[in-house]
């Protein structure tokens, strides 16, 4: 594994082959904004928090995986890529039904929190206000698809620490939902090991545990210890 | 030089912002030396004035009555702050869109009543078909998110406008 240097920002930074901008980013104490990464998972630029740009390229990167290069020169912060970004997170908040006074997540959820960061304080696109509902089947959870953003860290933590499989995603654009095995109800489902990793890693109020009220979900997150022994297995 | 003219509105939503408006305690007393009140749900006055140079939105646009006001609040206002999440992004008022103004008062007038139940009648102002912002009727110009806003940000923003700033509430408070 040969030693790649490459900027950041203007700041000279080294990375080994195979290694993302975000990881090397980080590695640096660079912030770059995420939401569907999470430490310890297999990276799927889902969310498209992270873009970044490239010195000679006209396409932004998402940098949880885009591997560097020698030589590579990016920018993180920039008029353009902030425009994105807000965009991206009022994509998020307009395609669902998130009210955050009413939301077992509020004071304690990265969407909340993104809105902040980006600096959104009100959307300029249309709400879609879909038709979505609550699975309350499960004896401890419920997944309440008004919330969900589609992150995917459900999926990949059932699939990849719990090895499950248990979630996953049906249908395209807006008409995308997890479901639970092949779309039965969560309480049904037979590979589910009621472990709820799933619930920890949710970024927002989607995955609850039952008997928490507004404002009352705590997610042990981020840096389970699981993921972090898992890590090592992703790069 | 006069006073800078402020005035309130109530639409679709709890009186929670007017709660946290209040809550500024002795700050009140400062903000209603340097501006003169002439509109609101404390101000016993039934007509929206003319020549009103700042107005707090709270609440959605969810019926027939908060549409007539808000475009009757717009062409008196100079400049318009949504006040708090219902009038920023029409927050629990909102939560009704999914389902429709029919079923809604079929539910809360009919079906969960057991004595006399009766829809509304044309005392009670029409809903509309969706409940929305502020901002998707008429033109805002500074919004304030929160569930409530805290006083502190409320204070802020007053001060500010008072004192001829634009106030910047991008990044200092969330939604909820």
């Amino acid at each position: 594994m040969s030693v790649l240097t490459l900027t950041i920002e203007g700041r000279d930074v080294a990375g080994q082959t195979g290694h993302t901008i975000l990881q090397v980013a980080r590695e640096n104490g660079i912030p770059i904004p995420t939401l569907c990464h999470l430490q310890g998972l297999s990276d799927v630029g889902a969310c498209r928090l992270c873009v970044v740009e490239v010195e000679g390229q006209r396409k932004l990167f998402p940098a949880c995986v885009t591997t560097i290069d020698e030589g590579m020169k990016v920018t993180v912060n920039s008029e353009r890529l902030a425009a994105h970004r807000r965009r991206i997170v009022e994509l998020l908040f307009t395609e669902r039904n998130h009210i955050c006074s009413v939301c077992i997540a509020d004071r304690n959820c990265e969407l909340q929190d993104l809105a902040v960061a980006v600096g959104l304080t009100h959307f300029e696109l249309p709400l879609l206000s879909p038709q979505a509902v609550v699975d309350a089947t499960h004896e401890r959870f419920g997944i309440d698809h008004n919330r969900c953003v589609l992150c995917t860290r459900c999926v990949r933590v059932c699939d990849e620490i719990e090895g499950a499989h248990t979630w996953d995603v049906m249908g395209r654009g807006t008409e995308a939902r997890l479901i639970t095995d092949l779309g039965i109800p969560w309480g049904d489902s037979n590979t589910c090991t009621s472990c709820g990793k799933c619930v920890q890693v949710c970024p927002t109020g989607a995955l609850f545990e039952k008997g928490r009220s507004v404002a009352e979900a705590r997610h042990r997150r981020p840096y389970l210890p699981y993921l972090v022994a898992h890590e090592g297995r992703t790069r | 030089m006069s006073k800078p003219r402020l005035a309130t509105i109530w639409l679709d939503g709890c009186s929670g912002c007017h709660m946290s408006l209040l809550d500024m305690d002795e700050r009140l007393l400062d903000i209603t030396e340097r501006v003169d009140i002439v509109y609101g749900a404390l101000v016993d006055i039934k007509e929206f004035p003319e020549d009103v140079d700042v107005t707090l939105v709270e609440g959605a646009i969810s019926s027939e009555d908060d549409l007539r006001k808000i475009y009757e609040v717009r062409r008196n206002t100079r400049i318009l702050v949504s006040l708090g999440d219902c009038a920023v992004t029409s927050n629990v008022p909102g939560m009704r869109n999914q389902i429709g103004p029919a079923a809604i008062l079929e539910r809360a007038y009919l079906e969960n009543v057991t004595i006399n139940p009766q829809l509304p009648g044309p005392m009670v102002p029409r809903l509309l078909a969706m409940s929305r912002p502020v901002h998707a009727v008429v033109k805002v110009d500074v919004f304030v998110p929160g569930c409530p806003p805290s006083a502190d940000l409320i204070h802020s923003v007053l001060d500010d406008l008072i004192s001829g700033r634009v106030p910047v509430t991008a990044g200092v408070t969330c939604f909820g």
